[in-house]
């Protein structure tokens, strides 16, 4: 008896969260395609390191060689194969973009919560502080912050560079939070549980939160988009402590070494300028097609 | 009027907290870093404390000896007076080297965001009136891609591709050298030879955005009852989409121009560093490189206060041009 309960609601789960939201994402293809791409990238970050072992070990005879059998994307500036460059990089963009995702939408939301239930002084100072991070330009804050670290000599974990990736882009969806609080705290729905007694956990977890989720996911997403710009961004101009290989580390040198001096390399360039555009277009067609899912109002176009 | 003072006010808030954050990044930097210069100065140069100890504040406007609130205090004047540190490499007034790549900046970001804004409305509302169609499907995937495409990535491959590979374009600076610079036809073609690139680097990564934000508000407008009566008034379809539609659907975006420029600035340092264009991302550029501090901070609250300002700009013309929020005691 127990037992059938269980499974009745894991398989109301398993229809809710996974069947009717695939559902919904197969008849959007581009949503589709974003969700095939992403599953590719995080299943090459996981497999790919062990069947294309990253060696970084110089070899001058085979600099900047085209596409071959030997080297699927050819060779870099020092002959080391571009392939298992891209193949290793893309474990801590990943994991930097989704910890950032994360850290934003849960900082944003009990922000944005906080605010719009508790309401008053409290209310005023916080949209206070979300104008003052809306506004505050997040890559150039950013920037500075990082020449700080390097400055200071601090070691620059995974999860620190999350915390500083999602540094101003959790105002935005707090204010989004925030409007709906406040319009839902009018709603007849929200009296009748006060009414009966439910406590504030109750309502703000199971009445509030559930109509603030699509603003909640499709930051998720867009965050994690920012995210890669930012990650691969400073990377890019060397102010994090790179990781061999990492895509925008491999920018870097592309930039230094070879684009603007000589003209060679250009699988060089292209490698990892390409990978990251395309885990960025399937980032931004999945989010659309989030939208889908928790919006209904979206489904008919 | 009460509006006014109240976005001012909330401006000025917003640049004392980004000058307060600066001084508190420089006062607590770990390892005590400001005590490591003033011995780096000691050491390498045979300075006396006294003299090592005026260099470093030359450097960061952060006098040590008095206690950390008359620090900040002093912090925040000598900032308001336009003396914002010294920097390390060629000891020139950080101001004075910002203010120099300024205008440069200014001319390649206006341009560029004028020519993304309206490139990107007209296919934003062409998009709302097809939705669903092919042309929809089409531009959204095109502007979806433009929208995610980072533009420093897009900068290089055109640096590449038509400045090195193809040599179409030029590589470097933002005007032939051996021109000289003045209000000749030849100087100012010159200059828009050079910036070109850059330019497009801009617009073609910002464009999607705006056409993205302009279809949904544009969709949004047509649902309305008032376009509904347009129609049924018989109104010449040119003229609903140019005075009822276009007019209403544009106005939500202008809240969003100053998220684009700071977006824009930030990279900026990216597309000036690549193309060796004279503005202040180049600088900063070259900045960070040298982890030249006191200019990077410099840079950091320019690009903030520019910011900030078109932000305030932005909100004024929304009142103006939107006569409800202007008689509903705008947005209170």
């Amino acid at each position: 008896m127990n037992e059938n309960k269980i499974m009745r609601i894991f398989k109301r789960i398993l229809y809710d969260y996974i069947y009717i939201p695939l559902k919904i994402l197969s008849k959007d293809k581009r949503a589709l395609f974003g969700l095939i791409v992403l599953i590719i990238y995080i299943l090459m970050s996981i497999i790919g390191p062990i069947f294309v072992p990253l060696s970084l070990e110089p070899n001058m005879e085979e600099r900047y060689q085209p596409p071959s059998w030997k080297h699927p994307l050819g060779t870099d500036f020092a002959g080391r194969d571009i392939f298992a460059q891209i193949v290793n990089g893309g474990r801590d963009i990943l994991i930097a973009a989704f910890l950032a995702g994360f850290v934003t939408i849960g900082l944003g939301t009990i922000i944005g919560l906080i605010a719009g239930y508790i309401g008053g002084k409290v209310d005023i100072i916080v949209t206070t502080l979300i104008d003052i991070f809306l506004t505050i330009p997040g890559f150039p804050l950013l920037m500075i912050i990082a020449t700080w670290l390097l400055q200071s000599g601090i070691t620059v974990n995974i999860l620190m560079i999350a915390f500083l990736l999602s540094i101003t882009s959790w105002a935005g969806l707090a204010r989004s939070v925030r409007s709906q609080v406040l319009s839902i705290k009018q709603e007849p729905f929200i009296e009748v549980d006060k009414c009966l007694g439910l406590s504030k956990f109750h309502i703000i977890f199971k009445e509030i939160l559930p109509n603030a989720m699509p603003y909640i996911a499709i930051n998720f997403m867009l965050s994690s988009v920012s995210a890669v710009y930012s990650y691969t961004g400073l990377m890019a101009l060397g102010l994090i402590p790179y990781t061999p290989g990492n895509w925008g580390a491999m920018i870097h040198m592309a930039q230094a070494y070879v684009g603007t001096i000589t003209g060679a390399g250009c699988w060089y360039i292209l490698a990892p300028s390409l990978v990251i555009i395309i885990l960025q277009v399937s980032l931004v067609f999945l989010s659309n097609g989030i939208d889908k899912i928790f919006n209904p109002r979206l489904r008919e176009w | 009027m009460r509006w006014i003072v109240k976005r001012l006010l909330m401006a000025l808030l917003t640049i004392y907290v980004v000058i307060t954050i600066t001084f508190f990044l420089i006062r607590f930097m770990p390892g005590d870093f400001v005590e490591m210069m003033v011995y780096y100065y000691m050491t390498t140069y045979g300075m006396s404390e006294f003299e090592a100890r005026e260099m470093v504040y030359g450097l960061y406007g952060v006098e040590l000896k008095d206690p950390l609130w008359l620090q900040y205090i002093k912090y925040m004047i000598t900032l308001l007076h336009g003396s914002w540190g010294e920097s390390y490499i060629s000891h020139q007034p950080v101001l004075k080297s910002l203010l120099y790549g300024l205008p440069w900046t200014i001319f390649l970001l206006s341009i560029s965001l004028t020519i993304s804004f309206i490139i990107g409305i007209g296919i934003g509302i062409l998009m709302a009136y097809r939705r669903g169609g092919v042309f929809d499907n089409a531009a959204s995937v095109i502007t979806s891609i433009s929208r995610a495409t980072p533009n420093f990535i897009l900068g290089l491959l055109l640096l590449y591709f038509f400045a090195i590979y193809y040599p179409i374009f030029p590589a470097r600076s933002s005007y032939d050298i051996s021109i000289k610079p003045g209000f000749t036809i030849e100087f100012i073609s010159s200059v828009l030879y050079h910036s070109f690139l850059p330019m497009m680097a801009y617009v073609l990564t910002s464009f999607g955005g705006w056409a993205l934000a302009m279809r949904g508000s544009a969709i949004r407008v047509l649902g309305e009852d008032y376009i509904v009566a347009a129609e049924a008034r018989g109104l010449k379809s040119s003229r609903i989409s140019r005075t009822y539609v276009g007019r209403n659907a544009l106005l939500p975006l202008f809240t969003s121009f100053a998220i684009h420029l700071g977006y824009m600035f930030g990279g900026s340092v990216f597309i000036e560093t690549y193309f060796a264009y004279n503005g202040i991302g180049q600088i900063i550029g070259l900045a960070l490189s040298w982890r030249d501090y006191p200019l990077i901070q410099g840079g950091f609250l320019l690009i903030t206060s520019a910011v900030v300002i078109s932000n305030f700009i932005a909100d004024l013309l929304y009142g103006l041009l939107d006569p409800r929020i202007r008689r509903g005691g705008m947005y209170e």
